[in-house]
């Protein structure tokens, strides 16, 4: 199919032989055959230099593509009309190339496959660069790629290429985050190891992490508490699913009651199986050391069992039952 | 409640993995055409056009009704987005009722989508900000631990949640939209599928899809074809953050209920509706929603679940759709709760109709469960 260049190997490539009885051959007839193309598939290979595909009509009114100069059904001539088909066709089967020799059109894998011209009645060979073999199917919408310079010659289409179907979109939103007032004063007691909730003195009710405004009711929250790092694990998730944000699973995301507060916080429990945790037991924040502390949450690497009896949530436990 | 409200069309598209055939526009499109010619309309008939969708960033199109305002019909007439997180398609369907029981418009096209495959849900729920600590990770490692909580309080067998995962997905097999299509599902096929969010395993949860959904809202003087009238509509909300929060049965959840239930004349659930469509996206949420919403006293659930009552052919069928357990598109997945509900009490569901539907509810939830949107359709005029 694609005239291949003159040779694949280059006359004066040195024979990579030692053994004296095996010898290097090549028979290749100097500047290539000159081979005429006759009117139809003449007439094909100039349309092909002018970025046109043509087909030729045949008696029973079927467009051949490539042209043919006879019916090959009936052995009768075609008719003379020209039809230009494409630019897209349809592949109809195909076969994967996963390492291309020197003389492929391409060299990177691609396909060969038999691709019907849009407007055509038979099917061409030529290959896809479709870049993975799982690209490709019956039925894939193909479109010519064309060589810089045509010549008149088949590999003026270089190969045929996948239509447009999909686009990546890349969106990136950029911010600088800054903790507010409340979480910032959070932030700056979990650096000297000390947990800071706040009383809303109208629900009594005491939040953690620390905030200025009470989600409940509104009103303001005036009253700093420091709150104990131990507390209960009302409930949680064994998290099984991978992903590269998060801790190495299994990885334990429990709901612990801090002692003296009314709102569970969402923490990694560690130190412990996965699967020896349990609702109703008692947790204590196990804290990075003083001279390590960055980043605010990570100060405390999770929380780990106290060895105290459980809590029995069946009580009306805060948190666990409103 | 203001004028008579009912849904006169109702459009989906096979819920799938992928539509990579169609862009976002040609997706909602789809719905929305045959919405319309269910009501035998075209969008010239069209007043107003609302829009529902899950957060812009999984698609990452920004204000993506800007997007879809002509490919809906909707230029020269008022267009609107809702959002809500996951129960945006039944905030969506309420949100154009509003329009016509609020005597503002005549015919109103209210389609909900998303086109999951173009990015990824879990990616972008879990954007984690900087300064916390990375340990939620999407959906189903939020609603884990209240399942656990539900688990522990009511004391249900463990095998609960994998019926409701075989019996959603034996309903998609009759539903020609639904996505997931398990012949042969049963409970030793659930219950050999890994945990993901312990206590939920793979075949407990939803798929990921993609697909759209729309339905043609029409006043009394409007209606064309076959209606479905609205009796009741409710939305609730509660914020997250706050002490003493029931997570397992949300406030809001049983205020809404109760909202919708007054205003349609429900005094008991189990026997007053006939049929509902509720948002089930892990397997455990039916027994939940099945006591939020009223069909079961607190606790007993799951009792109702394992003894078929829910089924297609129990007293009070749920999701005979496949519902979110089989499709999940998720912007629309509120909005297909509330067509679905529409279909049956029009005898227009197909395969999975339940035989004398009258009422139904159609039912959503979203965010941290702090979302709520109900409504009450019938075949009788209210």
């Amino acid at each position: 199919m694609p005239s291949d260049p003159p040779s694949a190997l280059p006359a004066d490539t040195p024979p990579a032989v030692s053994d004296p009885l095996e010898a290097r051959h090549v028979l290749e007839f100097p500047g290539g055959y000159t081979r005429s193309t006759g009117p139809v598939i003449g007439r094909f290979l100039t349309e092909l230099r002018d970025r046109r595909i043509v087909g030729v009509r045949t008696a029973g009114a079927r467009v051949l593509v490539p042209p043919l100069e006879y019916d090959p059904d009936t052995g009768e001539a075609v008719t003379g009309e020209y039809v230009e088909v494409g630019p897209a066709g349809t592949v109809q089967a195909w076969a994967w190339v996963s390492a291309p020799r020197a003389g492929h059109p391409l060299d990177r894998p691609f396909a060969w496959a038999t691709i019907r011209m849009d407007g055509a009645d038979t099917s061409l060979v030529h290959a896809v660069d479709a870049g993975a073999a799982k690209a490709m199917r019956p039925g894939l919408r193909v479109r010519p790629r064309w060589r810089e310079r045509p010549s008149g010659d088949i590999t003026d289409i270089e190969c045929f290429v996948p239509e447009v179907t999909m686009i990546s979109a890349p969106v990136r939103a950029e911010y600088r985050v800054r903790p507010g007032a409340a979480l910032t004063r959070f932030f700056t007691k979990i650096k000297d190891g000390v947990l800071l909730g706040g009383r809303c003195a109208a629900c009594d009710q005491v939040y953690v992490p620390y905030r200025t405004s009470c989600p409940s009711c509104g009103a303001l929250i005036e009253e700093e508490r420091e709150v104990a790092d131990t507390g209960t694990v009302t409930t949680f998730a064994i998290n099984n699913l991978p992903d590269p944000r998060a801790p190495e699973v299994p990885f334990v995301s429990a709901y612990i009651l801090l002692d003296g507060t009314d709102i569970p916080m969402i923490a990694l429990v560690g130190g412990v199986p996965a699967h020896e945790v349990r609702q109703g037991m008692r947790v204590r924040a196990v804290w990075v050391p003083p001279e390590e502390r960055t980043m605010p949450m990570a100060n405390i690497r999770w929380f780990a069992p106290t060895g105290e009896p459980d809590v029995d949530l069946s009580a009306d436990a805060p948190g666990g039952e409103a | 409640m203001g004028e008579r409200c009912a849904v006169i069309g109702v459009g989906q598209t096979r819920y799938t993995t992928k539509r990579t055939d169609v862009s976002i526009a040609g997706l909602v499109r789809e719905a929305a055409i045959r919405a319309l010619d269910d009501a035998g309309l075209t969008f010239a008939d069209i007043d107003a056009v609302v829009v529902g969708k899950a957060p812009d960033l999984f698609e990452g199109v920004m204000m993506p009704e800007a997007y879809l305002a002509d490919a809906l019909g909707a230029a020269g007439k008022p267009m609107m987005r809702v959002h809500t997180a996951g129960s945006v398609g039944g905030s969506t369907a309420l949100v154009g009722a509003s329009l016509i029981q609020g005597g503002v418009h005549d015919r109103v096209l209210v389609v909900a989508f998303e086109k999951q495959s173009e990015s990824n849900a879990t990616w972008a729920l879990s954007t984690h900000l900087p300064f916390g600590a990375s340990l939620v990770v999407g959906a189903g490692g939020y609603f884990a631990p209240h399942i656990r909580e539900y688990m522990r309080r009511s004391g249900a067998p463990d095998h609960i949640g994998a019926l409701v995962a075989v019996k959603d997905r034996r309903n998609a097999l009759k539903n020609p939209y639904a996505h997931l299509r398990i012949p042969g599902i049963d409970r030793a096929m659930v219950e050999s599928t890994p945990m993901l969010w312990e206590p939920i395993r793979y075949l407990e949860t939803c798929p990921s899809s993609d697909g759209a959904c729309a339905i043609v809202l029409a006043s009394e003087k409007a209606v064309t074809g076959t209606p479905a009238w609205i009796h009741g509509a409710a939305m609730r909300s509660e914020p997250l953050t706050r002490a003493g929060r029931e997570t397992v049965s949300p406030q809001a959840g049983k205020d809404c209920a109760a909202d919708v239930y007054r205003q349609a004349g429900v005094t008991d659930p189990r026997r007053d509706i006939d049929v509902a469509e509720v948002y089930v996206p892990f397997s455990w949420y039916e027994p939940m929603w099945l006591e939020n919403l009223g069909f079961a006293p607190e606790n007993e659930g799951w009792k109702l679940t394992e003894a078929g009552c829910t089924a297609l052919d129990g007293d009070i069928p749920w999701n005979a759709s496949g519902g979110v357990l089989s499709s999940n598109p998720i912007g629309a997945s509120g909005l297909i709760r509330f067509a679905e509900a529409a279909l049956q009490v029009r005898g227009m569901a197909g395969e999975h109709q339940v035989e004398g539907a009258a009422t139904a509810l159609g039912h959503a939830y979203g965010g941290g469960a702090q979302f709520f949107a109900m409504w009450i359709v019938s075949n009788r005029k209210p």
